[in-house]
């Protein structure tokens, strides 16, 4: 029947129309998130954030984290491991996006354990409590400071740093960073400066291959 | 079939192209460009996506009472729109309005980059479909 074909015909145009659009759209959007990251790659990496791995590598994972965010806590390992087997030639910069309610303390609180050269050992475990201290109807940051009992801090000095002007200046630039860099999820990643557009491990590690063909790493295992 | 027995396909034609194309649009605001619909917008997606199947249906099957069973949803969905865009210009507090969580029902950024406020946008869909779909039922009495 001819107006049973107009109206599947007509659907199946929409269809494909709005296809093509969300690939016109990912495609724009891409390019815009790699020409903000161009025109502000000052912004991707400041002397003050943490990085685990080889200082001098030639391939830098940037990493936009919330201690909050499930998928960054599901992401850790493998960052980690990435960064473990490159032999040096990678290395993992974080920076802080608090987008849950009450990161921000979370935060500031690793802030203070990294003056006590604890850090790493704190993010693992706040990562590994995440479930205590960060639901999402009712976080409670302050948990953490329980979570980290057993490092060892000098809890007086920590409570101070916590709360302190630089530590406080060092979120604030992360959290001018991440806008200007248009981070609106967690976790962002960027491979020295190449924003990931497409989510996935697969593609973490892809692009991460990418950029050290591209610096002329040694063979890879 | 003669003609004057379906007269009413192309008007119910055009009301069904236009709920498709505001299903696609919202869809494509909501899941691509990733704007969280406030609370308001969904109680109207709720409205005009079964507006699709509802009109589709009508149209493969030649079935003009289609129009008894899009009537409440059009009517549902134009009151909720009209509401929407009194909130959105202010006329109406949005303290009234349970959007707390989540997006807001008043957000600037419901600005669609044409400068077009989506909630005008629904307001325009449903009446363009009510009016299609009263232009379908006036050809039905004349056939």
């Amino acid at each position: 029947m001819n107006r049973k074909w107009i109206v599947l015909s007509t659907a199946i145009a929409v269809v494909l129309a709005f296809v093509a659009g969300v690939m016109v759209f990912k495609n724009r959007s891409g390019q815009e998130l790699a020409r903000s990251a161009q025109d502000h790659g000052e912004a991707l990496v400041r002397a003050h954030a943490p990085v685990y791995g080889n200082p001098a590598a030639k391939v830098t994972i940037v990493e936009f984290f919330d201690p909050a965010c499930e998928t960054c806590r599901a992401f850790y390992p493998i960052v980690k491991s990435i960064v473990d087997a490159s032999f040096g030639e990678v290395r993992l910069v974080l920076r802080y996006a608090p987008l849950h309610h009450g990161s921000d303390t979370a935060v500031k609180i690793l802030e203070a354990a990294r003056l006590q050269g604890k850090y790493w050992e704190a993010v693992e475990r706040t990562l590994a409590s995440q479930h205590r201290w960060a639901s999402h109807d009712n976080p409670q940051p302050e948990l953490v400071w329980e979570v980290l009992s057993d490092l060892g801090l000098d809890a007086a000095k920590a409570k101070t740093d916590a709360d302190s002007a630089t530590v406080t200046e060092l979120l604030r630039q992360d959290v001018a960073d991440m806008q200007r860099l248009k981070v609106n999820r967690t976790p962002g990643f960027f491979v020295n400066g190449t924003p990931l557009t497409e989510f996935g491990v697969a593609q973490l590690k892809s692009l991460v291959e990418r950029e050290l063909g591209k610096v002329g790493g040694a063979g890879r295992p | 079939m003669k003609p004057s027995e379906s007269g009413f396909w192309p008007p119910l034609f055009a009301a069904w192209l236009l709920s498709l194309l505001a299903t696609a649009g919202a869809l494509f605001l909501g899941e691509v460009m990733g704007m969280t619909p406030c609370v308001l917008c969904w109680y109207q997606r709720i409205a005009m996506f079964p507006l699709v199947i509802v009109l589709g249906q009508g149209l493969l099957d030649n079935d003009r009472r289609c129009l008894r069973y899009a009537w409440p949803l059009v009517a549902g969905g134009a009151s909720l729109a009209a509401y929407h865009c009194l909130v959105f210009y202010g006329f109406v507090a949005e303290g009234l309005v349970p959007c707390g969580k989540g997006a807001s029902c008043t957000d600037a950024e419901l600005q669609l980059a044409g400068g077009v406020p989506i909630p005008l946008l629904s307001l325009l869909a449903f009446t363009g479909i009510g009016a299609l779909l009263g232009f379908t039922g006036h050809r039905r009495k004349q056939a």
